[in-house]
């Protein structure tokens, strides 16, 4: 099975310039993984005003249980998000900080 | 900071002609008790920095005003109730019995068939137990109840016989469990008796329910409890405890001359099956209502994989599949009425509804009055398809829609608010709680993803690709802003009234997303373009599936899904037939009516990340088309938009001649920009290999297509879901404006094409 390998910081820098849309095969690869992330607590935006403001929520995975919002830090860019998103997977799946 | 949705409702009609009342529905929660309510035309729902912005006209209309506002609540599961107390009231003895096939045993008490009060705890019905497995429940209201049970526990998905019996005389109670088949170490047969302490059942007022027991009643309905997941045949009711070898019998059909005096009923649900009925075969004719709209049609324990359809072998089809979150009609009270004044223009509307820190918008359409055009085209309104994607919740029960859509999950106050009230049902797109597909969704509750200015979680980052409803918009206010005329009809219309309905406009405009479509529906568009009519298809993966409407079952739609389709689940062998009209579902295409047939193109590929744009192809020259590129020099079409950044994305369709595309269609333009998220629709990868993505694959495309119909029609088709997305950018003045507005002047023009 494929594995992450945390020295590849350029797909790093390819998401980050470009987290959604087209990307390289390897990028790609590398993010069928990290989105793959499972319940409970697979990270999701929640918008706070439509198409400007978002910030963090945390799924179970079961219909009824309350979503947990992160409050904390509001987002006005979605790109952004995805790569706050990216930085607390990527430390999780590497044990590696991200910038 | 976070809004939380305080205020919903529902109408009790989608589409209004002038005279028509429409009654509108509404919840309060957290405390507001009071709203203002007012009618307004919508425009457009288009909140995106860069686009047309939220717009919406306030009428002076009598229906207008402050309201007193108090929460309605759903009572979501189905179950089935027989109008008849009298014959349940006052057995003594009896026998309940039933083959089922359940899919939660271990889901807690659930409720199989009885006459039971939960609220007064008495009378009597057969249970599943928090075991898992069947019991006797007596209850004789005072505070003493008797539980029989086999303590053995039902496997799930397996169908077993079980039967319960009660002898007065003796106190006896008996319950019986006999599976289909007896695995190899299952150990789930079983005979249990024993005398009880009580002389219950006493008298019980409660209606006999079936997958569910009585809890009271609300609006003059009554109101089910301990509902049961899975599926029930031949349930019956005995006036005396019968043996074993005697509730046999009672299984078969006829019902055994010998047995006619003992039985008190005998419901045979593969008869009615398009109906909510359910027949009591029995002399006693104690005929029922099933509530909430279970799964008719359904194979049943005998059902031999030899017949598909179920009219050709309705006795394989007597099981009816009951779900604790079913949901048809939330049956609240109306709250305020509009008789739609005829000063009304045909348009979209809405209810705007004013909590103070909340409002809705309750969407509903003014159609011209019957019989009569007020304006030479048609803007055709998708209902159906709405419908199909009534309060759709996918993304946030299934972990791989973050990968399948390319981006992280965005929830709106709508998806958090249908989160907490799971009673507000399904789309076709979700599953029950027991893991089966849904068949039926209904209007008749508040779908808040048919609202304006809400996005869907999945589509788009951050929710900035507007669809469905929300995107249709972009329609109305581009016909607004260019002043273009129009009247408003709806897909429940079109199933309705059929080719009456849209014969003598001059064009037909659909919208961004007309993916359902009945027989009816289809036969009558077919039909008009036969007559030289005019259909400019607005959007993606159109004219896809087949659904059925009812006239016995108002305001809900079924769809079948079978084998070969884009879904989230498919139907389960031997149910691919409609309960609704009998007609076999799925997709248009595996019915030998591919969708290229009717528009030109067929479903070809869907992505969720970001839009693409359209390149012309020499057809775009053909002298054919030149009315259509009348001032358009441009080589490349629409690379911008508030729908994914281009006019070609989210779903689009493909001309090919194996879709069903006449052999004189002209392709105007091909998709260029998809990113490699963008895949192939299922139907097309019967092998599955790697290309398959958008940028690798050929056949993963749309196609931007004009062809002639007889009689100097024609059809235009954008094959793209975000097309409509790119008409306001440049306040109108772009090519994707410029090539609707042409195609459009041209097809109002009747002189033949």
């Amino acid at each position: 099975m494929y594995k992450i390998d945390p020295t590849r910081m350029d797909l790093v820098e390819e998401f980050r310039a470009n987290p959604v849309g087209n990307h390289s095969a390897d990028l790609q690869q590398m993010l069928n993984v990290v989105r793959a992330e499972p319940f409970p607590g697979k990270y999701v935006l929640i918008c706070v005003k439509p198409h400007r403001e978002w910030v963090l929520g945390r799924l179970s995975g079961v219909r009824g249980d309350p979503v947990e919002i992160l409050e904390d830090r509001v987002f006005t860019r979605a790109e952004d998000a995805e790569w706050e998103v990216f930085r607390r997977r990527w430390k999780a799946l590497t044990g590696e900080c991200l910038d | 900071m976070i809004k939380h949705k305080k205020i919903v409702g529902y109408t009790d009609r989608i589409s209004a002609a002038p005279g028509d009342t429409v009654g509108f529905m509404v919840s309060c929660y957290d405390g507001v008790t009071r709203y203002r309510a007012d009618v307004v035309r919508l425009i457009s729902g288009d909140l995106h920095p860069e686009g047309a912005g939220f717009k919406e006209t306030v009428l002076d209309t009598p229906a207008a005003g402050d309201f007193p506002g108090r929460e309605q609540k759903i009572h979501a599961g189905s179950h089935a109730e027989i109008a008849d107390r009298t014959p349940f009231s006052a057995l003594s003895s009896f026998t309940l019995q039933a083959m089922i096939w359940p899919t939660t045993p271990q889901r807690g008490r659930q409720a199989l068939l009885g006459a039971w009060s939960e609220p007064e705890q008495r009378g009597y019905a057969l249970m599943i137990g928090d075991d898992a497995a069947p019991m006797l429940v007596l209850g004789d209201g005072q505070g003493n109840i008797e539980t029989v049970s086999t303590a053995k526990p039902l496997q799930e998905r397996k169908w077993c016989f079980v039967g319960a019996s009660f002898d007065a005389e003796t106190r006896t109670a008996c319950v019986v469990q006999v599976p289909s088949v007896e695995y190899p170490l299952a150990d789930s047969t079983a005979e249990v008796r024993r005398t009880v302490a009580t002389n219950a059942p006493v008298t019980v007022e409660a209606p006999f329910m079936i997958a569910a027991v009585y809890d009271g009643e609300t609006g003059g309905r009554a109101i089910g409890a301990h509902h049961y997941n899975g599926k029930i045949e031949s349930p019956r009711v005995a006036n005396r405890a019968l043996d074993r070898e005697t509730m046999t019998a009672l299984m078969q059909r006829p019902i055994p001359a010998g047995l006619l005096p003992a039985v008190v009923a005998a419901w045979d649900f593969s008869r009615a099956i398009p109906t909510v009925h359910i027949e009591d075969v029995s002399p006693n004719r104690l005929d029922g209502t099933l509530v909430n709209l279970p799964a008719r049609a359904m194979t049943g324990h005998a059902w031999t994989g030899e017949e598909m359809n179920w009219q050709h072998a309705p006795e394989q089809y007597g099981a009816v599949h009951f779900h604790e979150d079913d949901i048809h009609d939330a049956g609240w009270e109306v709250d305020f009425e509009l008789v739609i004044p005829e000063t009304m223009k045909s348009g979209v509307y809405a209810a705007r509804l004013a909590s103070g820190s909340d409002e809705d918008r309750i969407p509903f359409f003014v159609r011209p009055p019957r019989g009569v055009r007020t304006a030479d085209l048609a803007l055709l309104i998708p209902t159906a398809s709405y419908w199909a994607y009534a309060n759709e919740h996918m993304a946030i029960e299934a972990s791989d829609y973050e990968a399948f859509s390319g981006h992280l999950t965005s929830l709106n106050p709508e998806d958090l608010f249908l989160n907490s009230h799971p009673e507000f049902g399904h789309s076709l797109y979700d599953v029950f709680t027991d893991g089966s597909g849904v068949c039926y969704s209904s209007r008749l509750r508040p779908v808040l993803n048919m609202r304006p200015g809400v996005t869907i979680s999945w589509v788009g980052l951050g929710g900035n690709m507007p669809w469905q409803f929300n995107a249709d918009l972009h329609i109305v206010d581009w016909l607004e802003a260019m002043g273009h005329d129009y009247d408003v009809i709806t897909d429940d219309d079109l199933d309705a009234e059929g080719l009456p309905l849209i014969d003598g406009y001059h064009a037909v405009m659909t919208g961004t997303h007309p993916e359902y479509y009945s027989t009816r529906m289809w036969d009558a568009v077919e039909a008009y373009l036969g007559r030289g009519g005019r259909l400019m298809y607005m959007g993606g993966n159109g004219f896809y599936s087949r659904v059925a409407y009812s006239d016995a079952v108002p305001g809900a739609i079924e769809l079948r899904r079978t084998e070969v389709e884009f879904r989230e689940k498919s139907g389960a062998p031997g149910e691919y037939y409609h309960s609704f009209n009998g007609e076999y579902g799925g997709i248009w295409r595996r019915i030998g009516r591919p969708p290229g047939g009717l528009v030109g193109v067929g479903m070809a590929v869907e992505g969720f990340d970001i839009c693409g744009y359209y390149r012309r192809k020499p057809g775009s020259h053909d002298p054919r088309a030149a009315f259509i590129f009348d001032g358009v020099d441009d080589d490349i079409i629409g690379n911008f938009g508030v729908v994914g950044g281009g006019a070609a994305g989210i779903e689009l369709d493909r001309c090919d001649t194996s879709l069903g595309s006449p052999p004189h269609t002209l392709v105007l333009a091909s998709s260029e920009g998809l990113s490699n998220h963008y895949f192939p629709t299922v139907e097309d990868c019967l092998v599955v290999s790697s290309g398959l993505g958008a940028m690798d694959n050929p056949q993963a495309r749309g196609d931007m297509v004009f062809f002639e119909t007889p009689n100097g029609g024609g059809v235009f088709s954008t094959s793209s879901m975000s097309w409509s997305g790119s008409l306001s950018h440049n306040n109108y003045d772009n090519n994707v404006s410029r090539i609707t507005d042409n195609v459009l002047r041209r097809f109002l023009d009747p002189t033949p094409l």
